[in-house]
């Protein structure tokens, strides 16, 4: 939600800002100044981007949502539209908000709609920028000229940016960076008459050291500080990223990386560095995750810590490379033959990104057993600002435990949690353990007695049990009681904590919870949910054959609780805050 | 490979130490001697006990780490070799060991062959080749030859079996061998030389199964009246791959022993390596410095 961005001498708390062209055109990296600028202001960001499924490019779109204060989202509807082509502005002027301003390039857009109160103001990018430059250049650079124009409008820090830009361009060469410089100075002083400029009201989050960057990397960063020195993982889009940065970064950090020829062969090579002794991590996308899946029962099975990462993407099948879902809830939890138990969490936003994959080293490691991440599309390309982590409270150090065992210790205890013996560590007695997929006593020999097979499945299945007890009620946002309790898991969180935020202003009383722990589900959800009239639960994934959503499927099975309804979207965008709210003021009113 | 083979050998295993399980294999199945045979070789070059990682997926002879006192892990099916790559990657104190059969290694796991191959994973790979699926009880296998009936060929088999030599010089293992199960020095040789050999070394053993396809190997097996013919490592051209196809061209009963062996660095090195590198360049700072590092270059 913008509160106000009317064209005034005012400064403003909020713009958001959406730019519209080609993805060959460099949108992405005016967001990504934009982004990196806000985290180094004290100011609050989050972006949101489509990405054509296409190899050459083809439309795309980088909207921006800045804010003085907390930004949850990145805007239901845009105050100003950067339209770089007639398609563009064809495509996108619906989504600015009735007087906004649309800035186009009247080098390539002709026909204007006059409508709804839009300011119209034409500055031919394409010619500017070749002016400015000079030389032979082409169109390259009016990218920043539409920065250098965005920051006159919005007076952001110009000095702060030119740092930036010479920390990004200075690397490559003087020739580069001039080029840059003189573009964005071109867009910085070209005469906007028709409006006043509208100055960003200054930062409001002072903590000293912020960042800004994209939930995929804030995840590699995690499982860094979490202790993964080793993984494995097949190119798809968007995890991708992932196997990028860590193939990148962990030699550094003395690990490994490796890139398989299938999701077959990279989750197994996961699970045999983690049987090796250490803390391992395979990743992917949905299709890839059903790849791997029979050997992620496997982990379930021989109790192997391994942490196994899914950006989620519009599915099933290929579905929607490079949109957003929240459909592998399903798959994550159950997508293995027989009964599998494994965690399931989700982060909410890009920070938590990396606290989650904390987390979720911690959990592989004490409950030796695979984690899955259930992370999606728009966290893991979104930019965000946000604290930095402070490392003294998170890092952990990896270890490689080859300690010798004691007489009387078993690969598969029945009364403890198992603790494998790497391959490396010596026998006291001389007798080596087997780990394997086969059912299994407690010394790892193949079994089919029909009673240790009971009492072994429980074992898998107590340790989850024991988990569930340790967590938390997670906290409420907005009112501990009432009418409606929103249940959101993964990046639903922003929308509906705005959501929660405007309907307490309209009146209502209404709170909301996130999970992060999607598997299993915290205990106190039930004694919660007892306290408002309405549980609603907006999810990105299909309402299904019997009316809910996957997860309140999941939380109308934990607490047998009628009124848990469902609010879906599965459009490979994410909810806008008024849809939500709209739901939730029908289900109050229904009542 | 190779590696720690090279420490001094203290106390060498006894057979004892080494036996587990009692295997449950039918009477007379190849794979007896296909373990006798590891063991000997185990006990000869003083691998430490607690070194030694036997590594296997799905099928009759994939029970083997069961067999072996000694840590062990028993995978799915066809996917042994990621695994065993992930263990040697991290672990390169580690003797890596990898067993399984036909359908384990040529079908269900071919891609991950072929891939392993190329990067020269440093590790040792046994594969127990009876033409037939036996623990599911008698299908067709990757190398069942054309005409032979099968459950799921009644009328014999139609495909054209892979050929599993000329597959491994194509796919670039650097240490090829073939043995047969019923030559126990013979496979104590090979075996003794593909964990001697650095990178990625394979012997396909001529293995019978002799509950579903008996006999099959008895023509290279001279006290079957076959014939046992080895290759002349004296005229061969070891590190040749086109003398190497060669010798894939007939391989009923064709020859036994090294087809092909080469140097080249292993992934295990090139990846080490880039780790040295990396590790240089960073000087004093410590793991959780670099980290810090990385933060204030995202502010």
């Amino acid at each position: 939600m913008s509160q106000t961005t009317a064209p005034s001498s005012d400064t403003i708390r909020n713009a958001v800002i959406r730019l519209a062209g080609n993805s060959q055109d460099g949108i992405q990296s005016i967001g990504a100044f934009l982004g990196q600028l806000a985290g180094s202001t004290a100011q609050d960001v989050m972006t949101y981007m489509t990405i054509p499924s296409t190899i050459s490019g083809g439309p795309s779109i980088f909207q921006v949502h800045l804010g003085s204060g907390e930004v949850l989202h990145p805007g239901d509807e845009a105050d100003t539209l950067v339209a770089f082509y007639q398609h563009s502005y064809d495509g996108h002027l619906h989504t600015l908000k009735d007087g906004g301003i649309c800035f186009y390039d009247s080098d390539n857009v002709e026909e204007l709609k006059e409508e709804r109160g839009i300011i119209h103001i034409g500055v031919p990018f394409t010619s500017a920028t070749i002016e400015a430059i000079g030389g032979n250049a082409k169109s390259r650079g009016k990218n920043i000229f539409v920065l250098g124009l965005l920051c006159a409008v919005y007076q952001l820090d110009r000095e702060r940016i030119s740092e930036i830009m010479s920390a990004k361009f200075g690397k490559k060469s003087e020739d580069i960076l001039r080029n840059v410089m003189l573009a964005f100075d071109a867009g910085y002083a070209w005469p906007v008459h028709d409006i006043e400029h509208m100055p960003m009201a200054p930062g409001e989050n002072a903590a000293e050291k912020r960042l800004s960057t994209d939930g995929n990397t804030m995840l590699a960063l995690g499982l860094i500080a979490g202790g993964v020195r080793y993984g494995a993982g097949y190119p798809i889009t968007p995890w991708t990223s992932i196997m990028e940065f860590l193939r990148s970064e962990l030699p550094k950090y003395n690990g490994m990386f490796i890139q398989c020829e299938d999701e077959l062969a990279a989750v197994s090579m996961a699970i045999g560095a983690a049987y090796s002794g250490h803390l391992a991590i395979t990743g992917s996308s949905g299709p890839g995750l059903a790849l791997k899946s029979e050997a992620v029962g496997y982990a379930c099975m021989a109790e192997i810590p391994l942490i196994v990462v899914n950006i989620q993407r519009g599915g099933p099948s290929t579905g929607l490379p490079t949109s957003v879902e929240q459909s592998d809830l399903m798959q994550a939890i159950y997508g293995s033959p027989g009964d599998a138990p494994r965690i399931v969490l989700a982060p909410r936003d890009v920070e938590d990104c990396f606290y989650t994959a904390i987390e979720a080293c911690r959990l592989a490691k004490k409950y030796s057993t695979p984690v899955l991440i259930l992370s999606d599309q728009a966290i893991a390309t979104r930019l965000e600002a946000f604290e930095e982590p402070d490392l003294e409270k998170h890092w952990v150090e990896p270890t490689l435990d080859l300690t010798e065992e004691d007489a009387d210790w078993k690969p598969y205890p029945l009364d403890k949690i198992t603790r494998h013996s790497s391959p490396g560590s010596r026998s006291s007695q001389e007798k080596y353990p087997v780990v394997t997929g086969l059912e299994h006593d407690e010394w790892g020999h193949p079994s089919g007695n029909p009673l240790n097979h009971e009492k072994m499945t429980a074992k898998r299945r107590d340790k989850l049990i024991d988990l569930a007890n340790s967590l938390p009620t997670p906290e409420v946002h907005g009112e501990t009681s009432g009418s409606l309790l929103f249940v959101g898991w993964g990046s639903t969180y922003g929308p509906i904590k705005e959501a929660t935020d405007r309907m307490i202003s309209e009146g209502h009383k209404v709170g909301s919870i996130n999970l992060r722990h999607v598997h299993p589900l915290p205990n106190g959800l039930t004694d919660l949910f007892e306290q408002y009239d309405h549980i609603l639960v907006p999810e990105m994934n299909d309402s299904g054959l019997y009316g809910y959503g996957q997860l309140a499927t999941l939380l109308r099975a934990k607490t047998c609780n009628g009124k848990i309804e469902s609010v879906n979207k599965v459009q490979g965008i994410s909810f806008r805050v008024l849809e939500i709210v709209t739901a939730a003021e029908a289900l109050i009113a229904k009542a | 490979m190779s590696d720690s083979t090279t420490a001094a050998p203290t106390e060498k295993l006894t057979k004892k130490q080494l036996k587990a399980d009692h295997p449950t294999w039918c009477p007379a199945c190849g794979d007896f001697a296909v373990l006798a045979s590891f063991f000997n070789v185990v006990q000869k070059l003083g691998i430490p006990h607690e070194k030694i990682c036997v590594v296997a997926g799905i099928g009759c002879s994939s029970r083997f780490p069961y067999f072996v006192n000694a840590h062990g892990i028993h995978f799915i099916h066809g996917r042994a070799l990621p695994l065993a790559t992930g263990i040697s990657l991290s672990r390169p104190d580690l003797h890596v060991f990898v067993f399984g059969g036909d359908g384990d290694g040529f079908s269900i796991g071919g891609n991950h062959l072929n891939h392993a191959a190329r990067k020269n994973v440093n590790l040792s790979y046994v594969v127990m080749d009876n033409f037939v699926y036996g623990l599911t009880k008698n299908q067709t296998s990757p190398t069942t030859p054309i005409g032979r009936k099968s459950k799921t060929d009644p009328r014999g088999a139609i495909d054209r079996p892979i050929n599993p030599m000329a597959q491994l010089v194509a796919s670039g293992a650097t240490f090829i061998a073939r043995s047969h199960a019923a030559q126990v020095k013979h496979m104590n040789e090979m075996f003794e030389r593909a964990i001697l050999h650095p990178g990625f070394s394979v012997v396909e053993t001529l293995s019978e199964c002799t509950m579903f396809y008996p006999g099959a190997f008895d023509d290279g097996n001279p006290r079957k009246g076959g014939a046992f013919e080895l290759v002349d490592e004296e005229t061969q051209e070891m590190d040749s791959i086109e003398a190497a196809m060669g010798l894939t061209a007939d391989l009923s009963p064709g020859k036994f022993g090294v087809y092909y062996e080469t140097q080249r660095p292993t992934k295990n090195e090139l990846e080490r390596e880039w780790l040295t590198d990396a590790q240089s360049k960073i000087g004093d700072a410590t793991q959780k410095d670099l980290l810090r590092q990385r933060f204030a270059s995202m502010r």
